[in-house]
């Protein structure tokens, strides 16, 4: 049999960020037809690769990568998106670019629609061609018929059910011509488990007329089903490439996750069987945007610190989002035995929560006001603290802020120029610290901490997860901390929850292996 | 070198501009032999009568509405309070109080429906807020006409019904405040009674924006989403917002009539509420933030030009409105310019 | 849908111009103005306005909202006036050469126009109307003062001073120079019947031509065919008709004005049919998603704004060829206002605005403009009460309509992300 050259190779990519390696010696070869998953956690440097293949800016802007990049066994250097979509390379991305205004066909036609001459172009020259509506029904019906879709290019884009939009979207990349990859960014995200299907079958279909798919998820049973060969990288690194008739969805499951820890937290305190129950949560739906949770039942013992983990738009954010009643929320939470009143801050507060929201410039802080402000204006509103009473009047006791903001700023190391500097100068770690700090103020019996450590230094993270251990010890403040990074969650949780699909999968041990957290994390 | 630079940046491009024409106005003044005295002496009472309604800008722009363009909602309601006190006959201190109160109280009552309106539209607030003041200016007109009032000093001197275009406050409570304590220094006259007043109210506004309320609502203000994660009534904040800046500006018009000498009906209101959307920014606002020197800076900048450049552009050119012409410029140019500022989406 | 359900769908749709509509045949009763003269007011007003009312369609389809900056565009157009007024040239030929600067001059205005609205995102309605103001300052500047104050020269347009151009400029050798063409001395301002068989014959010719010659057999186009047959019956009944002899004697139609306005319809509708009307759609849709198509957005912006203020540019100048005294400094200032509260009448949005809508919000709004002084008056006893509320009636519909799209706007947003 003749040697195939494979559509497109990738070998020993790596790149790095200001020093900071995201990708190391990672190797793909994609044949023709080819059904191939690309899968890990989010961080493992899936979209840095898809950016360093379609020649993103922000490679080039920040010093390039190393490595070679073939396409048909060629060596090519791609500078711009377009230079990529020449090569015949096209990708759906996960978000839809779609036009709702518009029909099916001028989507699939989108800026690259067929032109005639007019009136108007005659006089005024090429710019105002027409554009010619009856081939671009033509060429969409043509790539609808290629994907075996029956979907009518007049109908406009806006009243079709959500599958059907990833549907012309595949059409539109199909449309450009020469298309040999299709990449596919988590094709299945958004869908409803009916529309999944046919979209994998659409995948296959492409794979029979010789177009290889580059498949982009973390769903390990779709792998499974579709896919061919499969790629896991993890931390940058490419762990493991396999056919996948020679493994299992247990082993993928295992490279996913794994990796060396550094520690996993130590249980001196006990099952919690005989534990008070702090909060109890009973069939919590959260309509977040783009982390719905869909019933969730958890009980949080007293005084523990409750890891809630799971992959990114699973829904372990909506959890804390909602007992706060920051998005609309459905169900039944019992804090200490008495009922809370859903969808209020407000009331949220006065059960003695506190959030350290996960969306720090929004929820986190006010840009524009001071450290001190920012500390202290939740315990000011809710608890009536920090004023000096005259009467009825109120008035801020300025000293009495600026001692525990400075309080604060030491104990936390934040680094600043004094109280009175504004939030928005502040670094990413430091304004965090600032956002735990305005929790703790709120002296909580419950502390809801989500993904603290996203986007700070090194340094900082260290000194944010020790904090949140020693308040945990000192003031024995039940805490529950949201993450994506595992390794953090077992640094310092007692317990884990993973959420996938809306839903509680698994509790598990910090000490809990590799295949059982994967499994939990890839819904199976 | 480098703090003179620095200095400069502190300032603002608008400023300097600003402070550079001032200087030039009043260089030119001198030259033409202009009374200096009395411009500045006009400088200073126009600054007084003007300063409530750049201060009325504040609440808004800290509840995070913005600019308030619906600043002639607030005016008319004065309006409405100085007729009912001229109508009922009171006069000098106790006139004025009686038109101040009653201006108060139906410009909060206003602005609450003004900001509950606002609320449905966030991010819109100016251009919705300007046309609705418009759209009420000319409803009041509407009124003016068949206002049952029958104070011959209200009403057309030709009889029949309806408000006369202007209404004159003298024998009511014209200067009232600028007449109070006021001395001279130097041939300039020093309004004290309206200074006492404006610096007045400058005061109890530090002090709101130091109370539970003001802190609320600056934290509203700032970022919505932190605020209502702290479990703040963004809603609500904004209506106070709306209301304070409302009833400030009622009770702005009760001020700056009682300096003019005159209540200026139908359609003066209209173009009322630029002078002080520019005096502020002029001062060194932005669309999200403000302080009391801001508004006193600013409207002291803005009124003085446009005080001194009157008599001096008259002298150059008696025909055209030239100082007009540069107030038309300088407000809707820093307006734009505090625009493309704040910055658009992506 | 039932039939319940459709009229029910038709009023939703509709509820705007019906309910104007409703006032205006309020107005007219009241007015108590023979229907000649109000018809004979409303054709030369339409024949004033709609071109600066189409003009504002652009920018809505490429989603910037209403275009409070074609006020701009008719300082352009004041521009050229003045300009052919103190080179003294006369006729229609002044009108083109008018025409000419202007369009140079709102190309220019619009282009930097253009560029202040991609800073302000999101703002466009907000800046165009300070824009408009601002603009208006800089011409008062220019006119008051540079014009005979340092660029000297001398007209019987300017001031006694020598500086500055006068309040009010007669443009007597202009007046009907458009709307009255004679071709070989003959007018070409024809009475109200002569017009409806003028131009049912033209739309006549025009379906005949699709349906015969292009095959266009739908529906539409035999009934449109109908349409057009009638009228020209209309106006040869209507012509022949002693009962109706006050509508031929005071209804007088400019017939080549009228052929312009059609004429910028047409080319508007074709002009969406092209590459850049296409482009202007998807960005006017979704900015994001067009931009990553490759669209260039902000170019495409640009040229919106452009169109919208040349367009503009031309009807200020249309709009002063019929009424023959320009008012040089407040004939422009409303302009922008008048126009959208039109659009708005007529049933367009914020985000959607057609021909159609353009076309009939003018006749409502100007209809609307012309009685109710009059039925003020009658009805109040007070003409001041009508000049008042038609002001109202202008200033609240804005408020109402962007107050309603506002509140849309969020609403829907708010619907598409509990969708995802």
């Amino acid at each position: 049999m003749a040697e195939i050259t494979p559509v497109l190779s990738m070998k020993n990519i790596g790149k790095a960020f200001s020093g900071n390696q995201v990708l190391q010696d990672v190797s793909l070869d994609i044949m023709p037809g080819e059904i191939y998953a690309l899968c890990g956690e989010n961080g493992a440097g899936k979209s840095t690769l898809m950016n360093i293949l379609f020649g993103m800016p922000v490679i080039s802007s920040t010093g390039g990568y190393t490595g070679k990049v073939l396409i048909d066994g060629k060596e090519v250097q791609i500078k711009k998106p377009q230079e990529a979509i020449a090569y015949g390379i096209g990708m759906v991305h996960q978000e839809f670019m779609l036009i709702p205004g518009f029909t099916v066909g001028e989507n699939i036609k989108l800026n690259r629609e067929p032109l005639k001459n007019g009136a108007l172009s005659r006089v005024f020259g090429k710019q105002l061609r027409n554009v010619d509506f009856e081939q671009i029904e033509k060429d969409a019906e043509a790539s609808l018929d290629r994907l075996g879709v029956e979907l009518d290019p007049h109908a406009d884009v806006e009243t079709l059910p959500v599958g059907y939009m990833q549907f012309v979207e595949i059409a539109r990349e199909l449309d450009k011509s020469n298309v040999k990859l299709l990449i596919l960014d988590e094709p299945t995200a958004v869908l409803a488990e009916s529309e999944a299907e046919i979209v994998l079958d659409i995948i296959k279909r492409l794979s029979k007329l010789g177009i290889a798919v580059l498949l982009i998820t973390h769903r390990i049973g779709e792998i499974m089903y579709v896919a061919d060969t499969v790629t896991i990288l993890r931390d940058g690194l490419n762990v493991k490439t396999m056919k996948i008739a020679d493994t299992t969805a247990g082993e993928i499951a295992e490279l996913m996750v794994g990796r060396e820890l550094v520690a996993v937290k130590q249980r001196d305190r006990d099952e919690s069987e005989n534990k008070e129950i702090a909060v109890s949560i009973k069939n919590l739906r959260v309509d977040m945007p783009g982390e719905r949770v869909s019933g969730i039942n958890l009980d949080v013992y007293k005084g523990e610190i409750l890891g809630i983990g799971g992959l990114a738009g699973q829904g372990k954010l909506g959890v804390a989002n909602g007992i706060m009643g920051i998005y609309p929320t459905f169900g039944e939470i019992t804090v200490f035995g008495k009922p809370l009143k859903l969808n209020s801050p407000k009331s949220s507060i006065g059960a003695k929560f506190a959030f350290v929201s996960e969306d720090r410039k929004q929820q986190g802080f006010a840009p524009d006001l001071s450290i001190e402000m920012n500390m202290v204006i939740p315990a000011m509103v809710n608890h009536d603290e920090f004023f000096r009473k005259f009467g009825p009047f109120h008035q801020i006791d300025k000293k009495k802020v600026e001692e525990t903001a400075k309080k604060y700023i030491e104990e936390f190391q934040i680094r600043c120029t004094g109280p009175k500097q504004e939030v928005k100068s502040l670094s990413g770690g430091n304004q965090q610290k600032v956002c735990i700090a305005k929790a703790i103020l709120l002296q909580p019996d419950v502390l809801l901490v989500s993904e603290p450590t996203r986007g700070i230094d090194i340094g900082a993270k260290s000194i944010v997860l020790e904090t949140i251990s020693r308040i945990n010890e000192e003031t024995g403040v039940t805490i529950l901390f949201t993450s994506s990074e595992l390794g953090e969650l077992r640094q310092v949780c007692d317990r884990i929850a993973i959420v996938s699909g809306g839903k509680v999968a698994d509790i598990l041990p910090p000490d809990a292996t590799n295949e059982e957290f994967g499994l939990a994390m890839g819904g199976k | 070198m480098e703090t003179v630079k620095k200095r400069m940046h502190q300032l603002g491009l608008p400023r300097i501009i600003i402070i550079a024409f001032i200087i030039l106005i009043f260089i030119g003044a001198f030259l033409q032999g202009q009374d200096m005295k009395q411009l500045v002496s006009d400088s200073l009472v126009r600054f007084g009568m003007n300063l409530i309604f750049a201060l009325a800008m504040m609440p808004a722009i800290l509840s995070g509405i913005g600019l308030n363009m619906g600043l002639a909602i607030g005016i008319v309601c004065g309006l409405f309070g100085g007729l009912v006190s001229i109508e009922m006959g009171l006069t000098s201190w106790v006139g004025i109080a009686c038109a101040s109160l009653i201006a108060l109280v139906i410009g909060s009552a206003v602005g609450v429906l003004y900001g509950r309106i606002l609320n449905g539209v966030k991010g819109s607030e100016m251009l919705i807020g300007n046309y609705l003041g418009y759209a009420v200016v000319y409803l009041l007109c509407m009124f003016w006409f068949i206002a049952p009032f029958k104070n011959p000093a209200i009403i057309w001197p030709m009889g029949g019904d309806g408000v006369r275009s202007t209404v004159t406050l003298s024998g009511y409570y014209e200067h009232v405040l600028n007449n109070f304590l006021s001395f001279q220094i130097g041939g300039v006259t020093i309004p004290t009674g309206l200074f006492l007043f404006v610096f007045g109210i400058c005061w109890i506004i530090r002090i709101f924006c130091k109370s539970k309320v003001g802190v609320t609502l600056q934290a509203a203000g700032d970022n919505p989403e932190y605020a209502n994660s702290s479990g703040i009534h963004v809603n609500r904040c904004r209506i106070i917002g709306a209301s304070l800046s409302t009833a400030l500006g009622a009770l702005g018009i009760v001020v700056y009539a009682q300096s003019y000498g005159f209540y200026s009906m139908y359609e003066a209101p209209l173009t009322m509420s630029f002078t002080p959307m520019a005096a502020v920014l002029l001062g060194g606002a932005t669309m999200k933030k403000v302080s009391v020197w801001h508004a006193i800076i600013g409207t002291l900048l803005f009124q003085t030009m446009l005080t001194a450049a009157l008599p001096v552009a008259n002298m150059l050119l008696p025909d055209g409105n030239l100082s007009e012409v540069f107030r038309i410029i300088v407000s809707n140019g820093i307006i734009l310019y505090a625009l493309s500022q704040a910055g658009g989406e992506r | 849908m039932g039939k319940n359900g459709k009229v029910r769908g038709f009023l939703g749709k509709n509820i705007v111009p019906l309910l104007f509509a409703c006032f205006c045949a309020v107005g007219v009763y009241y007015s108590g103005t023979g229907i000649p003269t109000i018809l004979s007011d409303l054709v030369n007003r339409f024949d004033r306005n709609a071109l600066l009312v189409l003009s504002l369609i652009l920018p809505v389809i490429s989603g910037m909202g209403l275009n409070f900056g074609i006020v701009l565009g008719a300082m352009s157009g004041q521009v050229g006036l003045i300009l052919v007024s103190i080179w003294k040239i006369q006729g229609l030929p002044a009108i083109l050469i008018a025409m000419l600067i202007a369009m140079v001059v709102a190309s220019f205005c619009g282009f930097l126009a253009g560029k202040m609205l991609n800073q302000t995102k999101g703002q466009e309605m907000i800046t165009s109307m300070i824009l408009g103001f601002f603009a208006n300052g800089i011409y008062q500047f220019i006119f008051l003062f540079i014009a005979g104050g340092v660029i000297k020269f001398s007209s019987d347009l300017l001031l006694s001073s020598g500086i500055g151009i006068k309040n009010t400029i007669a443009l007597d050798s202009m007046q009907y120079a458009l709307d009255d063409i004679k071709i070989f001395g003959v007018s070409t301002k024809v009475d109200l019947f002569t017009a409806m068989m003028f131009f049912g014959a033209l739309f006549l010719l025009y379906y005949l031509f699709r349906v015969l010659v292009k095959k266009n057999r739908e529906k539409k186009y035999r009934i449109r065919l109908g349409i057009s047959a009638a009228l020209i019956v209309a106006g040869a009944v209507g012509y022949n008709l002693p009962a109706l002899v006050m509508y031929k004697m005071m209804v007088r139609v400019p017939i080549p004005t009228y052929l312009v306005i059609i004429g910028v319809c047409i080319l508007i509708q074709a002009f969406m049919k092209t590459k850049l009307g296409q482009d202007m759609r998807a960005v006017g849709h979704d900015r994001k998603v067009a931009a990553s198509a490759g669209i260039r957005v902000d170019k495409v912006r640009i040229q919106a704004i452009i169109l919208s203020t040349v367009i503009a540019a031309l009807g200020q100048i249309i709009f002063y060829q019929n009424l023959g005294t320009m008012d040089t400094y407040y004939g422009h200032e409303k302009v922008g206002t008048y126009c959208v509260a039109a659009i708005l009448i007529g049933g367009a949005s914020v985000q959607k605005a057609t021909i159609g809508q353009a076309i009939l919000g003018t006749l409502l709004f100007h209809l609307l403009f012309n009685v109710s002084p009059l039925a003020a008056q009658n009805m109040f006893s007070n003409s001041m009460v009508g000049g008042y509320f038609r002001m109202v009636a202008c200033y609240g519909i804005i408020a109402v309509a962007l107050i309603l799209h506002a509140w849309r706007s969020r609403v829907d947003r708010k619907k598409k992300s509990e969708e995802v």
